[in-house]
């Protein structure tokens, strides 16, 4: 037997072949774009409806989360109980979520049991009741969620940041306060669902175990009603980041500080996003990227430090995100500045840059893993206008980037002078 | 159904392997059988500090992370009162990496005092973020020693003071090391695109030389018999009161198990459930309100929590809650309240199965209780479920002499 060297590392492969489940693109009667990606072995489908109708869309704040909240709870022809008792009968799972571009609405069921929900679902979309009696319960319910989340540094650190960096009045940045869900009327909430959730300005993204059938089952339920499509918005979106404030909110007997820094960031459709989307994994995309080596493994100073690109539809934005122990709060501060200042200043040696690239690789061959997965990818780029071909360029850009153009780009980006800081707890 | 086949090394580490050819992803999950409970009471949180010690390098590699990522994985770990879980996902091709770091840091680990230092602080500053410096992060720290007696489930898994951590030496961890993490003491599961063969070759190369280990017998101190209510009152700077009623329940491989797990679905779960659609909706009485089992291996709880309304006193709140359990208890559940939440047992299985990180961890997790297969049975024992179980049950548990309550006022 040959003695086990176990000092050396098994022969391994970088990621070089990854397949994309194809999405097919079809329609409804009425023209409402269905998008599909067959896959998996198990009996289920998942049907996301999603609607341009997102934060963006409204005009004072709460309007569109709590349209997205309140959508399911009452139609014409059903009550609350009876549209969650009609869907959790057959064990299925109807899901609202509000972002900043897009509001959806998710289905989950056994492919079985599709027929039996979807009148509850066509329902919801077409005929919500939004009646005062469920608004009030809503609004009572919302205001002790948002009470409690006032008390977490973190939520506070999150607001306080989005609004330094998009400003108040931007749809991005506008901050929320215990009053305006005093000021919300549920008309407000009628007139928004109007103008946002008409099925015209919908599309359809179906993943699992997807048959002809199933289109024809959505165009009997969706096909035939009408639809109009909504004007796109036109709103003016800040384009550099002069403002680059530091916000620092004490708090009393704080054990841990939040502390968020970034700034305005290219998305998705710029051509510096995929060499950004790099560098950010080497200072804080991953388990062990630079601040959470220095901040976590070698300082001790937090329980966790991250930091990630958000692309929004009209902008984005680069964040760092972390609690620290309240006593090295400043201490925690000087290492994160040093390591932001690195990537300004060096470039990444280049075993570094090849575990990340590697690590990367692997990721992406993760999040293409099943149907679900691939729906998730294929709709975070479609929304912009973008198909698969986006992934096949990250992939080559993730192969061929040089230190050279990573140290270019933070020498562009990442200046402190522009940075936002937040600081919540104890400085 | 989640087709496996299993094999026992000599040194008794039990292997499951799990085959999905539709996936390019391998999962790789290495349960010690290890948890909170089998800690000291004067040492507690001794098993998640360790967990988080198995990252600061092994005998032959100094640090794990690092070449997984390499080779495109990703890992995590996590502890509970009753276990510690290891797992990685990564490419199919580069599977053996998993295979050499995981076998490296069960032969031995590199003890250095830089990573005990510093991962005492990472797990303090755990323990403010999510217990100490959140809204009701303290509740389980005063619940459970409310609830259990004896049992080591009287601590939380992050341990019962941060005094536990800081006073943790390294031979303490020495010592923690070769008594639990020893292969016949462990259960490695890999799904994916494997062969059984592969993956028997594997694990002879990397885990056979590692020896057996003198792993002592679990012996718990067994709970008593609650015979009286119990009750804690706490103020905190919250902004709004909240109840906990925590009622003891059967163990995870008792038969009543599933059937007390269907009677919190019924109570909670959705939002055409009972509690929600009395207690929120009609009465208003509650912003929030849940009910969950604590899912342990050992004797268990079923908890039913909710955050009170503005205005409302905790004496109607706790009334309302009582009469919906006297209710459950007198009478039966409907058949559709009750084939519903079996659906929603039928459809999240189906959902949970399109992962192989699911599908390798509740393998290991059934193995543990008892049989791997036992996943595969899992659905069938809850369609079997009756209405006169969930009234059974409700009546052997739901009552006031098996109950801790605790209330928690916000400061006036």
């Amino acid at each position: 037997m040959i003695l086990l060297d176990r000092k050396k590392a098994p022969e391994f492969k970088q990621v070089d072949n990854i397949q994309f489940l194809d999405a097919i693109k079809t329609s409804l009667d009425n023209g409402i774009e269905v998008n599909y990606i067959n896959g998996g072995s198990q009996d289920i489908i998942k049907i996301d409806f999603i609607f341009n109708a997102g934060n963006l869309y409204q005009n004072k704040p709460l309007v569109a989360s709590s349209t997205n909240q309140l959508i399911k709870e009452g139609t014409k022809n059903y009550s609350a109980f009876e549209i969650s008792e009609g869907i959790d009968k057959y064990g299925a799972f109807f899901e609202t979520e509000n972002a900043y571009d897009t509001a959806t609405l998710t289905l989950y069921t056994l492919t079985k049991h599709l027929n039996n929900v979807l009148p509850y679902v066509k329902e919801v979309l077409l005929f919500p009741e939004f009646s005062e009696k469920e608004f009030e319960i809503y609004k009572n319910n919302a205001i002790e969620r948002f009470k409690i989340n006032l008390e977490k540094v973190s939520f506070i650190a999150r607001k306080e940041f989005m609004r330094a960096i998009f400003g108040n009045e931007n749809p991005y940045g506008s901050d929320v306060t215990l009053n305006d869900y005093e000021n919300l009327s549920v008309n407000d909430i009628k007139a928004f669902y109007t103008e946002n959730y008409n099925l015209g300005n919908c599309r359809i993204l179906i993943s699992g175990k997807v048959k002809t059938s199933t289109i024809n089952v959505l165009n009997d339920f969706f096909g035939q009603e009408k639809t109009i499509k909504k004007e796109s918005i036109k709103i003016d979106f800040p384009k550099n980041t002069n403002n680059h404030d530091s916000v620092y909110i004490e708090k009393e007997n704080a054990l841990q500080s939040a502390i968020r820094i970034g700034r305005l960031f290219p998305n998705k459709l710029h051509e510096d996003y995929f060499g950004l989307e790099i560098l950010n994994t080497v200072l804080g995309g991953y388990f062990g990227s630079r601040l959470m080596n220095n901040i976590r493994e070698d300082k001790g100073y937090t329980y966790g430090i991250g930091s990630g690109i958000l692309s929004l539809q009209h902008a984005g934005y680069f964040f760092i995100s972390t609690e620290v122990g309240s006593d090295v709060t400043k201490k925690a501060l000087i290492e994160i500045y040093k390591e932001i200042e690195i990537i300004r200043t060096q470039e990444i040696p280049v075993e570094e840059l090849e575990l990340v690239k590697n690590y990367l690789l692997g990721q992406l061959l993760t999040s293409c893993d099943g149907p679900f997965n691939m729906g998730s990818l294929f709709d975070s780029v479609h929304e912009y206008g973008l198909d698969y071909n986006f992934y096949n360029k990250y992939i080559q850009t993730i192969k061929e980037i040089t230190p050279k153009t990573l140290l270019a780009l933070g020498v562009k980006y990442f200046n402190k002078t522009n940075l936002t800081e937040i600081v919540v707890g104890k400085l | 159904m989640i087709n496996f086949e299993k094999f026992t090394l000599e040194n008794g580490l039990k292997v499951i392997v799990h085959k999905d050819k539709s996936t390019p992803i391998v999962a790789f999950n290495l349960l010690y059988d290890v948890g909170a409970r089998d800690e000291n009471e004067n040492q507690t949180g001794f098993a998640h500090l360790f967990e988080h010690l198995m990252f600061g390098g092994s005998l032959n590699i100094p640090n794990f992370d690092e070449p997984l990522q390499k080779v495109g994985g990703t890992n995590n770990a996590f502890t509970s009162n009753d276990i510690t879980n290891y797992y990685i996902t990564l490419p199919k091709d580069n599977l053996e990496t998993a295979f050499w770091l995981d076998s490296d840091r069960m032969l031995s680990l590199a003890f250095t005092d830089k990573s005990l230092e510093v991962q005492r602080n990472v797990v303090i500053e755990e323990f403010k973020q999510n217990y100490l410096n959140q809204p009701y992060g303290d509740v389980w720290l005063l619940l459970r020693p409310l609830a259990y007696q004896t049992h080591p489930y009287k601590w939380a898994t992050i341990g019962k003071e941060v005094s536990h951590i800081e006073n943790a030496t390294m031979d303490d961890v020495k010592t923690f090391f070769h008594k639990h993490y020893r292969p016949n003491n462990a259960i490695l599961t890999v799904a994916g695109n494997v062969e059984l063969n592969e993956i028997k070759q594997l694990t002879r190369k990397w885990f056979g030389d590692i020896p057996k280990g003198d792993v002592p017998q679990r012996k718990l101190p067994k709970e008593p018999q609650q015979t009286e209510e119990k009750r804690l009152e706490v103020e905190r700077d919250v902004p709004a009161n909240a109840i906990y009623k925590a009622y003891k329940m059967c163990s995870k491989t008792h038969p009543d198990y599933f059937i007390t797990d269907l009677l919190s679905d019924i109570l909670s779960l959705g939002k055409s459930s009972r509690l929600y659609i009395s207690l929120v909706k009609k009465q208003k009485l509650f912003s929030e309100i849940s009910a969950y089992i604590s899912g342990s291996h050992d004797e268990g709880l079923l908890t039913i929590s909710g955050k009170l309304q503005d205005g409302i006193t905790f004496d109607s709140a706790e009334k309302a809650i009582l009469k919906e359990i006297e209710n459950i208890k007198l009478e039966l559940v409907k058949e559709n309240e009750l084939s519903k939440v079996k659906n929603k047992i039928e459809s999240t299985t189906q959902f949970s199965e399109t992962s192989v990180l699911n599908k390798a961890m509740n393998l290991s997790f059934a193995e543990l209780l008892g049989d791997a297969n036992d996943v595969n049975l899992e659905v069938d024992k809850y369609q079997q479920i009756t209405t006169e179980d969930i009234q059974r049950v409700a009546n052997a548990i739901l009552n006031k002499t098996n109950c801790s309550t605790l209330i928690y006022a916000k400061k006036k």
